[in-house]
């Protein structure tokens, strides 16, 4: 019977190490070495209050704003979604003839302009802030009209938002930063 | 595929390789009880657990009692748990506003938890998840102490191998203690420390609710993420912090994230079989192992990522990136469904149920060849060691020899519950498949049409039954408790279906004495054996399940190719 316990408090004292002094433990270090990324990469407008994340995106639908990927749980935090669809499913054949065809038109592009694919299929976490330069460049001429600025004006703070992938992974621009940056240009 | 993609893999394979000799000679001193780096800090918090549980960690137990401690510490665990979660409203510490649990789903995820296997039933963040209390004390714990067990049972079967006419095998709490504590922490904190840098979530803040820049109003989660995603890595759990694992932009926000965390699927488990060639003092017979289950990750890798780059031909011209991360990619997603069925753990960074029907398939494949490439930590080497006895035993019928492993006679016994533990994860994944595929119940959870909706119910006990925990995410195994139950069965039917018989076979072969090699004895550390071991396991895996995959992943392909839409 003793022997039966003694297991039941060496649960208890790992418990208490790996689940109690372990994540205190580096949460106090987070929080004193990269607290910005330990709280979520909040984003604060001018007043200091928080509008977003930098890493959880927001829906976007004014034309003024860069669009980030579709997101199947129409991007819901609590929690996210994805769509789950396999390669021969009707319904991905589906959704994505319908957003090519919302996009081209919601950009004034004829019929069978080539749309970047990661605007055509909806992210795994369903709250992916980051674009391809390319999808980007399709969105620069309708944000600068939307906004009244020369075109050449919003590539440039596009390029602001550049990160590049290295030799790990992919080239991409941050649609949060962005579209919290466009909000801060001075109007010309 | 590029140069830049080749880049990631080779560099991914080089990074693997090169950390072996490292942890494997460490995790070896570990389990041996010699002093590391860590034991003069953390020296006095073993001592005061021990202290703690009253127990003796130099006294040694012989295979029944070493058994018996594994059992009720993981009953143990498996209770406080069970418990914690259907009373997680009430515990402190849950800002995000937690419910209870759903009874049938506590039983699964604690089940899940405790053998290692991770299966997330539950969804993480929001009201139906899991609270920030219970994710620390609860999941974390078991992510932690799973992960020891493992280690402390091969630990057991390699004592056993390397022990002469002898009776014990070492003591389970001092190989869980000196584990968890000197092996597992330090590298968890150090991962979980570069995980915060690129902005993995770690606070104790509460859900924000922000009024959104385009007007719709939008919860931000936080929690203690980093912590738990490290282990969750490391010891091939694989449960994520967040329902969306590793593709959530908090637990994986960069490449760099992406790549330290892909490496930590696979690092331990490329230390096991290292540190089992150290402990039986002949280093050439684990990268033997080791070697076998290279061989077997890096042609998975080639096929997974040819069948992604492949492209669907029902968009022509497009990156398929339905269900995975731009910031990530085709590669990398690939590399990673790779890695994660072949270390038994199951984080996920893209959805496997949207990856081509062939590279699903092949995430399929390494779970059901019984987690051995690699495989979970511990689990993986004693399941390629029961592969190695049968090999030998194979070998002798066809020469007309007494097969011998070690030196030592593998005997009628060794091979019959070798055979058990291979097989019975086989069977749990067969029989319950087929029951699913057979009720109105099983089937009402399928997502997709065709082929695919097969391989989501092969996906789900698979993954089960092989301790994994990922999932073709499309089948919504929630609203029933048939899947929730069946599933629970098969993880404990694989987990202690397999750590029984390698403890019996531990136990047999520790008496056992050593005879020097004769003339004809076959060579258990040469390339011949490493070639012969592949083959078993193939041919195992194949024999038992060809004629599902083919009604799967293998019809799906077919059809994608000849321009079928479902």
């Amino acid at each position: 019977m003793k022997w039966t316990f003694s297991n039941l408090r060496l649960f208890l004292a790992l418990a208490v190490i790996t689940g109690g002094i372990y994540p205190a433990a580096v949460t106090l270090v987070s929080l004193a070495v990269f607290p910005h990324q330990a709280h979520g990469s909040l984003i604060r407008n001018e007043q200091g209050e928080v509008i977003a994340s930098e890493l959880i995106a927001q829906p976007f639908t004014s034309a003024k704003y860069f669009w980030p990927r579709p997101s199947a749980g129409d991007y819901a935090t609590m929690p996210s979604g994805a769509s789950n669809l396999s390669w021969t499913s009707a319904e991905l054949v589906k959704t994505v003839a319908e957003r090519k065809a919302a996009l081209l038109k919601a950009h004034g592009l004829p019929q069978g302009t080539p749309v970047p694919a990661d605007l055509l299929f909806a992210s795994g976490s369903g709250l992916e802030s980051f674009i391809s330069p390319e999808a980007a460049e399709f969105q620069v001429n309708r944000v600068a009209a939307a906004r009244g600025e020369d075109p050449e004006k919003i590539r440039k703070t596009v390029a602001e938002h550049f990160i590049s992938g290295g030799i790990l992974g992919e080239n991409v621009i941050n649609v949060m930063t962005l579209n919290a940056a466009l909000d801060k240009l001075p109007r010309s | 595929m590029s140069s830049h993609d080749l880049l990631i893999i080779v560099l991914f394979i080089g990074i693997l390789v090169a950390f072996t000799p490292l942890l494997g000679k460490w995790l070896a001193n570990v389990l041996q009880g010699k002093p590391t780096w860590f034991s003069r800090f953390l020296g006095p918090v073993e001592r005061c657990a021990y202290r703690v549980a009253g127990v003796d960690p130099s006294r040694e137990m012989d295979w029944k009692k070493y058994l018996a401690a594994v059992l009720l510490f993981n009953a143990a665990g498996f209770l406080i748990l069970f418990l914690s979660l259907l009373c997680q409203k009430w515990l402190p510490l849950n800002p995000a506003g937690t419910e209870n649990m759903r009874w049938d789903i506590a039983f699964n995820t604690a089940v899940s938890f405790m053998t290692n296997t991770n299966w997330q039933f539950y969804s993480g963040e929001g009201p139906e998840g899991i609270s920030y209390f219970v994710q620390m004390t609860g999941l974390s714990v078991q992510n932690f102490v799973s992960a020891a067990t493992g280690i402390a049972v091969m630990a057991a079967l390699i004592r056993g191998l390397k022990r002469k006419c002898a009776s014990t095998l070492g003591n389970f709490w001092a190989d869980l203690t000196r584990s968890t504590l000197y092996f597992l922490i330090p590298i968890s904190v150090v991962v979980a420390l570069l995980l915060v840098s690129q902005g993995v979530v770690q606070s104790f803040d509460g859900p924000t609710t922000v009024a959104g820049m385009d007007g719709v109003e939008q919860v931000i989660p936080n929690g203690p993420a980093a912590s738990q995603v490290a282990i969750k890595q490391l010891g091939t759990n694989g449960g994520g912090f967040f329902g969306n694992n590793s593709t959530h932009p908090f637990e994986n926000p960069t490449p760099f994230s992406n790549m330290i965390e892909m490496l930590s699927l696979l690092l331990i488990g490329c230390a096991c079989p290292y540190a089992y060639g150290v402990m039986i003092g002949k280093r050439k017979q684990g990268w033997i192992i080791f070697g076998a289950m290279m061989l077997l990750l890096v042609t998975t890798i080639g096929l997974s990522q040819w069948a992604e780059h492949a492209g669907n031909p029902l968009f022509p011209g497009l990156e398929m990136l339905e269900g995975k991360e731009v910031r990530l990619g085709i590669t990398n997603s690939s590399l990673w469904s790779v890695a994660t069925t072949a270390s038994s753990n199951g984080s996920v960074n893209c959805m496997h149920c949207s990856m081509s029907p062939l590279a699903g398939g092949i995430a399929l494949f390494n779970m059901l060849l019984g987690e051995v490439i690699f495989g979970g930590l511990g689990c993986g080497l004693y399941g390629m060691l029961m592969f190695a006895m049968i090999t030998v035993f194979l070998c002798g019928l066809m020469v007309g020899r007494t097969p011998e492993f070690l030196g030592k006679k593998i005997e009628a016994r060794e091979v019959r519950w070798s055979m058990v533990g291979v097989l019975l994860p086989g069977i749990a994944v067969l029989v319950m498949s087929g029951l699913a595929a057979a009720t109105e119940v099983g089937r009402e959870s399928i997502c997709n049409a065709g082929p695919h909706g097969l391989t989501e119910i092969l996906y789900c006990f698979g993954s089960q039954a092989g301790n994994n925990g990922s999932a073709f995410a499309g089948l919504s195994v929630g609203n029933t408790p048939f899947y929730s139950l069946l599933g629970g069965l098969a993880m404990l039917l694989a987990r202690f279906g397999a750590i029984i018989p390698v403890m019996i076979i531990a136990g047999s072969m520790v008496s056992k004495k050593t005879a020097s090699p004769a003339q004809g004895t076959m060579a258990t550390d040469n390339l011949m054996f490493m070639i012969l071991l592949v083959a078993v396991v193939l041919i195992v895996g194949a024999l038992t399940f060809f004629p599902a995959l083919a009604l799967g992943p293998i019809l799906e392909h077919l059809l994608l190719y000849s321009g079928s839409v479902l």
